[in-house]
């Protein structure tokens, strides 16, 4: 049965800002003051602060990673960037609350009426930080706890103190630096032991203003048979300059935990998307990623797992749509340090136009483990003729009770294909769109089905015009 | 009006000729047979007929009801009511036949309209059933890892439910064994009706046993040499195709 579209993810719906006057603001540029500032206005501890000043010296530190990524990156200029922007601090409890032009903004997206109907609770970010936050109350009562990252640092620092920083370091990469310096907003979550949420928690970021950097930082500490889904969108208007998004995203499942996180990413084409996302999955918990990329210019984002506890599982299914003059860069990182561990990444990729694909999967079993498994899948459509896909396999594999399977296929929708289903009646642009609904049909299904419908209907968009 | 006229058609397939000024009637309500030795362009026909891009007809006309087809869009031809049920039907991986079908019939119908799935599923379970398909077909993917005898059940499934004017089997027959044969063969006669023209295109005479044709055309050297009745195609069968070589070079 399929469900009326709630949730509007087409990226021309997105495509709208208004000026708007910011009460915080960081101005122009990227310094030891601005980073200051963030933490100043945010009130935060000195051994927060601390940790952003160091965090920026390693990205002023670290090259671009250009020797292996896409060359793209050094067209973003950190200087004309604003890296703080914000209208309050504290988000209100009720949409009524909500600044008339904010709320605006979240009606046309329609978040309200998904958060009435089906969530468990929404964050919605307006550029840095949260206007709106709310979980149903129960969940209060069960002691799950559902804030952004600078309340869940300052009050409930013996929850999230212990792992913040530590799925991630700052100096994983030049971003994940960045992240840490300046970061603002995003989701902190903890789920209670036993506590399984039946429905899923949503966040939503938006960015209005031009030039701006959005860095949001979430951590997800599931407890110890903790099950939670967590699901997050984002929407950009189109400007003429280009934007950041760099966030950082770390999950800790503890002992039989689940965590499924779920990604729709439309960011417009102006934007760099560089995000880290990774997950320690201890003793038999299960980490789930579910991640989308239709939108932005260049997203390079590589979900993984550390399956550091026995029988721990990692899974990434990706989906990923490259458009003309769009590059997804996305993969998988699996790292197996327990017995009975096992791994599955699925990947499908589908590029439109000039439009370019690139598959990074790492696979890392070492000799010493026993019984582990891996799977991976990694399928390219190609569209046009022009079209590109890359995959970048990194598997390493020691010892002798392991076992890891790869498969790969590139292929593109034939003429026969095409002619076949229009002299069943459907135009030329309805059979290209059912063949590549077709491609990725196994994986859209694993999504909940208000986002499978969306799903379905946004390729359909990126579909149209990509024929003839 | 009521007929798919064929008139001095020319086609090629990268510049070579195969089709040459054939001229060729099917009125509705009539069964005809084309028969022809290997390469004698009986694909071809059908490929032209209904719109295929890498086919170019050179000269001709084929007039559906009076509408011109050639030049037009293969969908276009589809929903003007040509229905073509493929020699070797392709596969369409992750698309659903259930799924397919229904979009096949909502391309024919306005915008405006649409019908109840309670009603279609109905509908296809009865054809299936009619056909001897299992109704687990209906999630399969459309015609993948299908045997030959599906993929031509398949054909003949969705023939029966978009219900067309003008029917062209291509080799339906080609791939199946005698109990697969009867069954779609059963399933082709029910679309039998006044308002319909069932074109088949077959090698073998064993078909038309039990599809009855009212007229048996010779297809050679690109046109319809010789036209008859069903003892045409028994004839063909017992003495093969030499002799008509013969009287056409004559």
């Amino acid at each position: 049965m399929i469900s009326p579209n709630e949730i509007q993810i087409d990226r021309d719906k997105g495509n709208f800002h208004y000026q708007t006057d910011y009460e915080f603001d960081a101005g122009v540029g990227l310094s030891e003051d601005v980073v200051r500032y963030i933490s100043n206005i945010k009130e935060e501890d000195k051994w927060l602060l601390d940790f952003r000043l160091r965090a920026l010296s390693i990205f002023e530190r670290k090259p671009l990673p250009t020797h292996w990524s896409s060359r793209d990156l050094e067209n973003i200029d950190f200087d004309v960037i604003r890296y703080y922007l914000s209208k309050g601090q504290k988000p209100s409890r009720t949409w009524d609350e909500v600044p008339d032009d904010v709320k605006e903004t979240f009606e046309r997206l329609g978040i309200p009426e998904q958060e009435r109907k089906f969530l468990a609770g929404v964050e919605a970010q307006f550029d840095s930080e949260a206007a709106y936050s709310r979980m149903k109350g129960d969940l209060e009562e069960k002691g799950v706890i559902f804030v952004g990252s600078t309340e869940g640092l300052k009050d409930h620092p013996e929850i999230f103190k212990k792992w913040f920083g530590k799925v991630i370091p700052s100096s994983d990469n030049k971003f994940s630096a960045l992240n840490s310096a300046v970061f603002s907003g995003g989701s902190f979550i903890y789920v209670p032991p036993g506590v399984k949420l039946e429905q899923p928690l949503q966040a939503y970021f938006r960015i209005n203003a031009e030039n701006f950097g959005q860095f949001e930082r979430t951590l997800i500490i599931a407890d110890e048979g903790a099950e939670i889904t967590y699901m997050e969108g984002c929407t950009a208007p189109k400007f003429e300059t280009s934007t950041l998004h760099s966030a950082v995203v770390e999950l800790v499942a503890l002992k039989g935990a689940k965590i499924q996180y779920i990604t729709v990413q439309n960011w417009s084409n102006n934007v760099f998307n560089l995000v880290t996302k990774r997950a320690l999955a201890q003793e038999e918990a299960e980490v789930r990623w579910i991640d989308c990329n239709i939108g932005s210019r260049l997203t390079m984002k590589y979900p993984g797992v550390i399956l550091q506890g026995r029988k721990a599982r990692g899974e990434v299914l990706s989906i990923a749509l490259a458009n003309e003059g769009q590059h997804q860069d996305t993969g998988a990182k699996m790292v197996h340090a327990a017995d009975e561990t096992s791994s599955n990444v699925i990947s499908k990729s589908i590029s439109i136009g000039s439009g370019r694909t690139t598959y990074r999967g790492l696979v890392k079993i070492p000799g010493h483990l026993k019984k582990c498994k891996n799977n991976t899948e990694c399928d390219g459509l190609l569209i046009n003729s022009d079209s590109e896909t890359d995959t970048y396999p990194a598997i390493t594999v020691q010892g002798d009770d392991n076992s890891v399977q790869h498969e790969a296929s590139v292929s593109k929708v034939s003429a026969e294909q095409i002619f076949y289903m229009q002299q069943r009646g459907l135009s030329e642009s309805d059979a290209m769109s059912m063949c590549v609904n077709g491609f990725v049909n196994d994986l859209i299904r694993e999504f909940p089905m208000e986002y499978s419908v969306e799903l379905k209907r946004l390729i359909d968009l990126e579909m149209e015009g990509s024929v003839g | 009006m009521s007929s798919l006229k064929i008139e001095n058609l020319s086609a090629s397939i990268d510049e070579k000729p195969i089709l040459n000024q054939l001229d060729l009637e099917l009125p509705k309500g009539e069964v005809h047979a084309i028969m022809g030795p290997n390469g004698s362009g009986k694909s071809t026909l059908s490929k032209v007929l209904a719109g295929h891009p890498e086919y170019q007809p050179s000269e001709g006309s084929a007039l559906l009801d009076g509408e011109e087809i050639l030049g037009l869009e293969p969908d276009q031809i589809s929903r003007l009511g040509l229905f073509l049920a493929f020699q070797y039907p392709v596969e369409v991986p992750g698309v659903s036949i259930a799924n397919f079908i229904r979009a096949a019939l909502n391309s024919r119908m306005p915008d405006d309209e649409d019908f109840k799935a309670v009603d279609y599923y109905k509908r296809l379970y009865q054809k299936m059933d009619d056909l001897g398909m299992s109704r687990k077909f209906t999630s399969r993917s459309l015609n993948d890892g299908f045997s030959g005898g599906e993929k031509k059940r398949c054909e003949v499934l969705q023939m029966m439910m978009l219900e067309p004017k003008y029917c062209i089997l291509d080799e339906t027959d080609s791939g199946l064994d005698i109990d697969a044969l009867r069954v779609v063969a059963a399933g082709v006669n029910k679309m039998r009706s006044k308002e319909r023209g069932i074109l088949v295109i077959t090698h073998y005479q064993r078909l038309l046993e039990y599809i009855v044709p009212d007229k048996v055309h010779v297809l050679w050297d690109g046109k319809i040499v010789r036209s008859g009745t069903k003892e045409l195609a028994v004839e063909l069968e017992n003495r093969g195709y030499d002799w008509i070589k013969e009287e056409v070079a004559a």
